[in-house]
């Protein structure tokens, strides 16, 4: 990670889950009481955790979820407009993850086994309402389409973990994720 | 005073039996190498490129290069590091590496590495090879996802069991596991779940149908300790095939 300065202020995070499975946010929570000192030291903007829609200028962007679909896509770019730190947060934004698991299959069998040929489906048919987002062909890590400034590892991540990202990005020096804080799963 | 079969690994001293490469007289003396397609009971072929070194200024494999006396080597330093990350990294984005769901982790030698040698991202785009499962044979499995083209079950296969049943086939990164049967299927072979193939594999390749996942997150082999202090193969010891 480059050009970090320390920050005096309160920092400002924006968190969202894009092809995840909120597990990542549930870990974030984990750090359990000491989110009254995190309170006093950063505030969050757009986030699932605050139900705040706009996203502002941000120090930290934290992204749960790998890309899976336009909507995806979208985010991902306005994060990385908006967020000095982008943070692939857990093993599907750093990898694709689970999800990434139906890239051996095509679009097509995919819908195909979900909507139509699959164990109890009732009145089969694949949804085609223009308020859905349209699938992408792959679900790909979030580095394919955006540069990211730091990836944490993990499914998910430990509660540690964000502690430690959000120190060192206060303190202005690069994440040092210890063993227990780096694993793959 | 130096010894005359000595060579200095960063920055001290090593001592070596005629025949040993660095790898072997580095793991020896309990000073470790990172490296994935070596195993002391086979001949090393030199293919993961993990095991990388500085040779007195030349990057060289610490498996395949035999001991010299007054060597001097160079392992944990950060521009052979740089490039041990990378090696891990078109590992990982030419096969198919799912941790999170995967029978072998935690356990796993290629994971256990990226963890020590610390890689946190892919930093390639994957491949996303499709490759075929082989869920023939009544006990084992073949993710073939996982494959390093290590060439240990081939190795194993051949040398040990005497079945000669893995071979690798392709080049590059269409390189994969072939079953040495008619229709490149496991179920077809006269393999079985005590063969040393069945236990070498340093990925989540050869898999038992049952007993996986036996093990809690936190109580397994590299959970607590990192490879570079018990060791690469240790999962052959625990992963003996479950009792009927
Ligand atoms: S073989 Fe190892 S690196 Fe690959 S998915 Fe399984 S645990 Fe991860
Ligand atoms: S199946 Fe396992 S042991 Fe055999 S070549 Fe692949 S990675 Fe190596």
């Amino acid at each position: 990670m480059t050009d970090i300065t320390p920050i005096n202020r309160k920092l400002r995070i924006a968190t969202c889950s894009l092809a995840g499975c909120f597990g990542c946010h549930m870990s974030f929570l984990d750090i359990d009481e000491r989110i009254q000192a995190l309170a006093e030291i950063a505030k969050f903007d757009r986030s699932p955790l605050t139900d705040h829609g706009d996203l502002g200028q941000c120090d930290i962007g934290l992204v749960e979820g790998g890309l899976c679909n336009e909507d995806n896509v979208q985010t991902l770019s306005l994060f990385r407009r908006q967020c000095r730190v982008l943070v692939a947060v857990g093993a599907c934004a750093v990898t694709g993850g689970v999800p990434a698991m139906r890239n051996h299959y095509s679009l097509t069998e995919c819908l195909q086994e979900s909507f139509i040929n699959g164990v109890g489906v009732d009145d089969p048919q694949i949804p085609n309402d223009p308020e859905l987002p349209r699938l992408l062909d792959k679900v790909r890590p979030l580095q394919e389409w955006i540069k990211v400034d730091i990836s944490m590892p993990g499914c998910p991540p430990p509660a540690e973990a964000f502690v430690e990202l959000i120190t060192a990005v206060r303190e202005g020096r690069t994440p040092d994720f210890t063993y227990s804080m780096r694993h793959f799963d | 005073m130096t010894s005359e079969r000595a060579f200095t690994l960063d920055d001290t001293e090593v001592e070596f039996e005629p025949g040993d490469s660095l790898l072997t007289a580095a793991l020896a003396s309990d000073r470790y190498i990172p490296h994935l397609c070596a195993h002391p009971d086979f001949s090393p072929h030199g293919s993961c490129r993990v095991c990388l070194v500085e040779v007195d200024g030349h990057n060289r494999p610490a498996c395949t290069t035999a001991a010299q006396p007054g060597m001097t080597i160079r392992s944990d330093i950060e521009p052979i590091n740089v490039m041990r990350r990378q090696l891990l990294q078109l590992l990982f984005v030419e096969g198919n590496h799912f941790c999170p769901s995967c029978e072998q982790s935690g356990q796993c030698q290629l994971q256990a590495t990226v963890y020590t040698v610390g890689m946190t991202d892919l930093h390639y785009p994957p491949l996303g090879p499709r490759r075929e499962l082989d869920a023939s044979h009544p006990d084992l499995l073949l993710d073939r996802d996982r494959c390093i083209g290590c060439e240990l079950c081939v190795k194993a296969s051949s040398e040990v069991d005497q079945k000669h049943i893995f071979s690798l086939g392709g080049r590059g990164t269409h390189t994969q596991l072939i079953v040495n049967s008619e229709h490149n299927q496991l179920g077809e072979t006269d393999m079985t779940p005590d063969d040393r193939a069945a236990h070498i594999c340093p990925v989540g390749v050869i898999l038992f149908k049952t007993g996986n996942y036996a093990q809690p997150t936190g109580q397994r082999l590299y959970d607590q300790q990192p490879i570079s202090a018990i060791g690469n193969h240790r999962a052959e010891d625990v992963d003996l095939p479950p009792t009927p």
